[in-house]
């Protein structure tokens, strides 16, 4: 055995062992990752009162309601927060992100109230991985395809396509 | 373990089998380029191409994705941040993997050219990583609403930064440069664990970042209309990263035989001062 093939050996058998090491903590860790938890989660397992955590989903179509503001002059929100099984009431007094609409994603930051009502101190929207150009989305709107307060995009082969010759199935 | 001086009748017999053998063999080609002298003479010839390649493709990528792609429907304008910000990302992550080869090159087969190229890498891919962070930040301020959350994906990609940092400045802490380039490989190999969570954090937790768009070819989540300049501007970075990596790791190869040529001439002026010195 060569010094260079030793050298080989010790260092896949670091890499292995580092590797499993590695892929046991995140095991581990894979229900403490995550970045927040969803209307259903809550459903289930109601976290102690008090207790600051992010509540993430969509926003449900047609449960935006905005109501005046607040002695401080901050605009206050009224939504609901929903994974399509459960849905969670939210309220905040604050100005929402731009990308925030009826059908976006978002995570919000916050404690429960007693009467069910998630408080939230901070509104964040989520981008999701659909990149079209506007009239892209005006066209699947005409067409029934898609009402973006509803959720995310159809799939992309029903309006993308890489080839020139065929064009998407889209119903423009 | 064999010594390598002692005479048993077993290296006696490899000897006389192979009695025209002085060198090590270096028949792979990986190891043609091992010469810096060569890897001079090469580079020297590919640099302008590249650099010219570099300029062109960068030149025509961004003028299709600032002026003549679309817009997106939702984020307006800000989507053009996309076609610096992914493209930094990719070759950061890229990038890393180029250092994990190299410190394997540089462990294993203790190549010197492996171990200036790693050094001349890392504060490059620093700078690319720090360039995706500021991106991003700068984007997510008015989609998300905030410059920073430190969700699964954002998390990984700050330590991505650090450890670029951290191989930049280990290979630089020592006096000894070959124990400096021993040190960085062994941490760039430490963190190549950072790649797939970086790759998959999106997949495995739920984050705030969303996941990738280009995971199947003939479908992909963007438009082509914003996915063909994203492609050529990810072809101009990458060969402009590609460019700088190697013209600096020339100049390091040339800063290297300048100091051994004086350290030589330093030795000879010495020389015969101090043989009159000693009578």
């Amino acid at each position: 055995m060569t010094r260079r093939r030793r050298r080989l050996y010790i260092l896949l058998l670091c890499a292995i062992g580092l590797g499993s090491a590695t892929a046991l903590t995140l095991t581990a860790f894979q229900d403490n990752l995550v970045f927040f938890r969803s209307p259903s989660d809550i459903a289930r397992e109601m976290p102690p009162p008090g207790r600051a955590f992010r509540l993430g989903g969509l926003v449900e179509a047609g449960s935006v309601e905005r109501q005046g503001t607040t002695a401080e002059g901050r605009p206050t929100i009224r939504f609901r927060v929903t994974d399509g099984v459960s849905a969670v009431s939210v309220v905040f007094a604050g100005v929402v992100p731009d990308l925030f609409r009826e059908g976006q994603g978002v995570v919000t930051l916050g404690v429960m109230s007693p009467d069910g009502v998630f408080r939230a101190r901070e509104v964040l929207a989520r981008h999701d991985e659909t990149y079209m150009p506007p009239e892209v989305a005006d066209a699947l709107k005409r067409s029934g395809h898609w009402n973006p307060s509803q959720g995310a995009a159809p799939p992309a082969a029903t309006w993308n396509t890489l080839e020139p010759g065929r064009p998407a199935r889209s119903g423009t | 373990m064999l010594q390598s001086g002692a005479a048993t009748p077993y290296t006696k017999a490899v000897e006389s089998a192979h009695p025209s053998s002085p060198l090590p063999r270096t028949g792979s080609t990986l190891h043609r380029f091992a010469n810096p002298g060569r890897f001079l003479r090469l580079t020297e010839s590919w640099l302008p191409w590249l650099t010219g390649a570099a300029l062109l493709v960068l030149g025509a990528g961004a003028a299709w994705a600032l002026w003549f792609a679309p817009p997106d429907w939702q984020q307006g304008e800000t989507v053009r941040i996309m076609y610096v910000h992914v493209p930094m990302a990719w070759l950061a992550m890229g990038g890393y993997a180029g250092l994990a080869v190299l410190s394997v090159m540089s462990l294993i087969w203790r190549h010197p050219l492996a171990d200036l190229a790693a050094r001349e890498l890392s504060p490059i891919g620093a700078a690319v990583t720090a360039l995706c962070l500021v991106t991003g930040s700068l984007w997510g301020r008015p989609m998300w609403g905030t410059w920073w959350v430190w969700d699964a994906r954002l998390t990984s990609v700050l330590v991505l930064f650090f450890l670029w940092l951290g191989h930049a400045a280990l290979v630089r802490a020592f006096d000894d440069p070959e124990r400096g380039a021993r040190m960085g490989a062994i941490l760039a190999l430490i963190g190549v664990i950072n790649l797939p969570i970086v790759k998959f954090s999106v997949d495995w937790w739920n984050t705030l970042h969303q996941p990738a768009s280009i995971t199947r070819l003939n479908s992909p989540g963007m438009h082509v209309d914003m996915l063909y300049p994203l492609l050529v501007c990810t072809l101009g970075f990458t060969l402009a990263f590609m460019a700088v990596v190697l013209a600096a790791t020339r100049a390091a190869v040339m800063e290297r035989r300048v100091r051994a040529l004086q350290m030589a001439a330093a030795r000879r002026a010495d020389a015969p001062q101090m043989q009159s010195a000693e009578p």
